[in-house]
C-alpha cells in the first residue's frame, strides 16, 4: 500500500503535491486519440493549480505523471505498476477496454482510485473492484443503443458484424449483435480482423455475398476508414454503423468521399450540446488545436477526482473512495454520478451520420 | 463464381505487392545472408515522401498523371539514397562481424526510421490524396479499380525488369557471383562493396514503388505501416525459398492468395468452427507446413554450408 497525502516531498511554495496519474496510448498507432485525452486531463489539471486548491486547509498542487500505454496490455500494466510506485493516488485512464482492464487489477490491488474517461468494454467495472469507475456510458449501454438504431430507425433486417478482436470491438459487437437478434433482425454474416490490418477485400468479399442491408463495424477510425472504402470498391452498397471509435474526424478524412452517410454513436451529447461544451471547446482548441476525442471526459474525469479529494478532505484513496462514489457533478460532458459499478447511473449516447463531410448529431438516446 | 473470381483477385493484389516487397529482402539475403528488417520502413518511407510531394504538387496546382511521375521519382529517389545510406554506414562496418550484430543493427535501423518517420510526418493516419485514376471495372465478375490494375501491370513490370536485370546484365552476373562466394569473386575482380551497394539501391526503389502503390490502394499511410508489410513480405520470401529471386515473386503472389482465400473459406470449409479470425493463422500455418517438408522454401536450393 502506497502513502500518499502525507510524507510527500514538498514544492518550493510549501504546497503538498498530490500526483494524478495519466495512463494512455501517446505513441503508436492511437496516438491521436492519446494525446487529446492526456491533453483533457493536463488542461483540467493546470486550471485546478491556478486556483491554489487546498485539502483539508492545506496547500496542495496536483501533479499530472503521463504513462504511454501504447494501447498495448502487456505495456499497460508496467505503466499501471510504475504509476503505482510513483506513489499516485488517482488514474485517469487508461484510454482502450483492452489496457484499462488489466490495468484496474493493478490499481485496485494498490488501493488507487482509477477513472477511464473512455473504456467503454463492460468487464472493466463488472470485476468488483471497488477503485474502478468511469465516466462514459459503457459497451452494454452503446451497443444496445446502436442495436435499436439499426433495426428500428434504419430498419436494417440483414445485418452483417465485424469486429477487431479486441476487448472494445469485440464487446460492442457482441452486444450490437444480441440486440438486433432480439429485435428480429439476421445477422448473415460475422467477421472479424485487427486492429492493425488495412485490407479487408476477403473479408468483405465474404460479406457481399451475403448482401446484407447494414454493415456493423466494432473497432477504431484507422480500419474503419479503409472498410468503408473498400466496401464501396466492391459494390457493397450497405450501410455502415460504428461505434464511436469511428466517430472521429480522422475516419472521415481517411475515407474520402466514401464517408458520406456513414453512421456511428458516441457515448454522451455532442460538445456543442453538452451543458459547458462551447466553453470547454473554445479552452481547449486554443491552447491544443481541435477536440478529438476524449479531452472533455479526460477533464472531467480529472475534476471529479480533485473534488472528491477537497471533499474529503485527503488524498488518501482509501478515505476518498467512498466520497468518490456518491459524486454528483455537473461536468463538461453531462451530470456525473456513479451506481454500485462505478458505471454512470445514467449515459446518454448521441448517433450521427456524416453528411457533407462532417459529422452531424442525428438523436440523443438516454441508455436503457 | 463471382465471389471467388474476387477473392483470388484480392489475393493477387495484395501478393504482387508483397512479391515486390520481398524481392528485396531475397535480394539482400542472397548476396550477404542479412535480413535487412529495415527494409519495410523503407516501404513506408515511400508511401511518405510520395504523399508529401503529392501534398506540395497539388498545392502548386500540377495535374495528376505529371505529379504521380514526380512523387515516384522523389519516393524511389529518397529510398535509395536511404538504402544506400543503412548498407554504407549501418551494415558495411559489420559486414564481417558475426551474423548476430548486422541482424541486430537491421532491428535498429527499423526502429530508427519508425521514429524518424513519426517526427516528420506525425502519429496520425495520413490521407493519400486521390491523384491515382478512381475508375472501376467489371472482370469476370469481380469488381476491379484503376488503382488495383496499376498494381498488378507495375509490379508485373517490375519482376520482369528486375529478372532480366539479374539474369542478362554484368551487374546482375556480378550479383549472382557474389551470392554464390563472396572471396571467389573479388578474386575474379568483382567490386563487391559497389555490387552491394547496388543491390541495396535496386531493392530500396522496388520498396518505394510498393510503398506509393499499397498507400494509394488503401487510401492512407502511417509511420508503422511498414512493419506488418515487412513482416508479410519476409514470410513470402521464406514461403519461396529465401535468396531466391523467383521465389520470392511466387512466394509473395502465394501469401496474398492462401490470405485472401484462406478468409474467405476457412469459415465454410470448417463449418463457422474457425472464421476470419483465423486468417493470418491459417497463412502462417501453411508457410510452417511447406517449411517442415522443405526447409529451404519452394524454390530454394538446400545449399551445403560452407566450409
Amino acid at each position: 500500500m502506497t502513502l500518499t497525502g502525507c510524507g510527500q516531498k514538498t514544492s518550493d511554495h510549501g504546497a503538498e503535491t498530490v500526483k494524478i496519474g495519466l495512463a494512455a496510448p501517446l505513441t503508436g498507432p492511437q496516438a491521436q486519440l492519446g494525446q487529446d485525452m492526456a491533453n483533457g486531463a493536463k488542461l483540467a489539471i493546470d486550471e485546478i493549480n491556478v486556483g491554489h486548491p487546498q485539502i483539508d486547509g492545506k496547500a496542495v498542487i496536483f501533479k499530472l505523471l503521463s504513462e504511454d500505454d501504447q494501447a498495448d496490455p502487456k505495456t499497460a500494466t508496467n505503466v499501471a505498476q510504475r504509476l503505482v510506485d510513483d506513489g499516485v493516488a488517482a488514474v485517469i485512464g487508461h484510454m482502450n477496454s483492452g489496457t484499462t482492464i488489466p490495468a484496474s487489477r493493478i490499481y485496485y490491488q494498490a488501493g488507487v482510485a482509477q477513472i477511464s474517461p473512455s473504456a467503454t468494454a463492460v468487464k472493466y467495472t463488472h470485476q468488483g473492484f471497488d477503485t474502478a469507475f468511469r465516466v462514459m456510458a459503457n459497451d452494454a449501454q452503446q451497443g444496445t443503443v446502436l442495436g435499436d438504431f439499426a433495426v428500428q430507425t434504419l430498419g436494417a433486417r440483414r445485418i452483417a458484424v465485424i469486429d477487431d478482436r479486441t476487448a472494445y470491438g469485440q464487446g460492442l459487437a457482441d452486444q450490437f449483435e444480441q440486440t438486433v437478434k432480439s429485435l428480429g433482425a439476421d445477422v448473415v454474416d460475422r467477421e472479424y480482423t485487427t486492429d492493425h490490418s488495412t485490407d479487408f477485400m476477403a473479408i468483405l468479399t465474404n460479406i457481399k455475398a451475403k448482401k446484407p442491408d447494414l454493415v456493423f463495424f466494432g473497432g477504431m477510425d484507422p480500419q474503419a476508414g479503409p472498410m468503408i472504402r473498400q466496401m464501396r470498391q466492391l459494390g457493397v452498397a450497405a450501410k455502415f454503423l460504428g461505434g464511436d471509435g469511428v466517430r472521429t474526424p480522422q475516419f472521415i478524412t481517411l475515407a474520402g468521399p466514401d464517408a458520406e452517410g456513414a453512421y456511428a454513436s458516441t457515448p454522451g451529447l455532442p460538445i456543442t450540446k453538452m451543458p459547458k461544451g462551447p466553453e470547454f471547446q473554445a479552452k481547449f482548441t486554443a491552447k491544443y488545436g481541435p477536440i478529438q476525442q476524449y479531452a472533455p471526459y479526460a477533464y472531467d474525469a480529472a475534476y471529479v477526482l480533485v473534488n472528491a479529494m477537497e471533499k474529503a478532505g485527503s488524498s488518501d484513496p482509501k478515505k476518498f473512495l467512498p466520497v468518490l462514489r456518491q459524486t454528483d457533478y455537473q461536468g463538461v460532458t453531462g451530470p456525473i454520478r456513479f451506481d454500485a459499478r462505478g458505471d454512470l447511473t445514467q449515459g446518454s449516447i448521441t448517433l450521427y451520420q456524416v453528411q457533407k463531410g462532417a459529422w452531424v448529431p442525428l438523436q440523443t438516446v438516454q441508455s436503457r | 463464381m463471382d465471389i471467388l473470381a474476387q477473392q483470388i483477385f484480392n489475393g493477387l493484389v495484395l501478393g504482387s505487392i508483397y512479391a515486390v516487397v520481398a524481392l528485396g529482402y531475397t535480394m539482400v539475403y542472397g548476396i550477404l545472408e542479412l535480413i535487412n528488417f529495415a527494409h519495410g520502413e523503407i516501404t513506408m518511407m515511400g508511401a511518405m515522401v510520395a504523399i508529401s510531394v503529392i501534398g506540395m504538387g497539388l498545392a502548386a496546382g500540377l495535374p495528376a498523371l505529371p505529379l504521380i511521375l514526380l512523387a515516384m521519382l522523389a519516393a524511389i529517389a529518397v529510398c535509395m539514397c536511404l538504402g544506400l545510406a543503412i548498407e554504407r554506414f549501418a551494415y558495411r562496418p559489420l559486414r564481417h562481424a558475426p551474423r548476430l550484430a548486422p541482424l541486430i543493427t537491421a532491428i535498429g535501423m527499423s526502429i530508427l526510421l519508425q521514429n524518424i518517420a513519426m517526427l516528420i510526418w506525425g502519429k496520425q493516419y495520413i490521407p493519400f490524396p486521390p491523384v491515382f485514376p478512381q475508375g472501376e471495372h467489371r472482370l469476370l465478375g469481380a469488381h476491379v479499380t484503376d488503382v488495383q490494375l496499376i498494381i498488378l501491370a507495375t509490379t508485373l513490370l517490375l519482376m520482369l525488369a528486375l529478372t532480366l536485370l539479374v539474369q542478362r546484365t554484368p551487374l546482375g552476373r556480378a550479383m549472382r557471383a557474389i551470392a554464390q562466394s563472396q572471396p571467389v569473386a573479388q578474386l575474379m575482380g568483382v567490386n563487391v562493396n559497389r555490387v552491394v551497394a547496388a543491390t541495396f539501391a535496386i531493392g530500396s526503389a522496388l520498396a518505394a514503388v510498393a510503398g506509393v502503390l499499397v498507400a494509394a490502394n488503401y487510401g492512407q499511410a502511417h509511420y508503422y505501416m511498414g512493419f506488418l508489410l515487412g513482416l508479410k513480405a519476409f514470410s513470402a520470401a521464406v514461403l519461396g525459398g529465401i535468396g531466391n529471386i523467383a521465389g520470392a515473386m511466387l512466394g509473395g503472389l502465394l501469401l496474398g492468395l492462401i490470405e485472401s482465400l484462406g478468409a474467405g473459406y476457412i469459415g465454410p470449409l470448417t463449418h463457422g468452427f474457425l472464421g476470419s479470425n483465423y486468417q493470418d493463422v491459417f497463412a502462417f500455418f501453411v508457410l510452417i507446413l511447406v517449411l517442415v517438408f522443405r526447409p529451404s522454401g519452394l524454390l530454394g536450393e538446400r545449399v551445403v554450408e560452407r566450409a
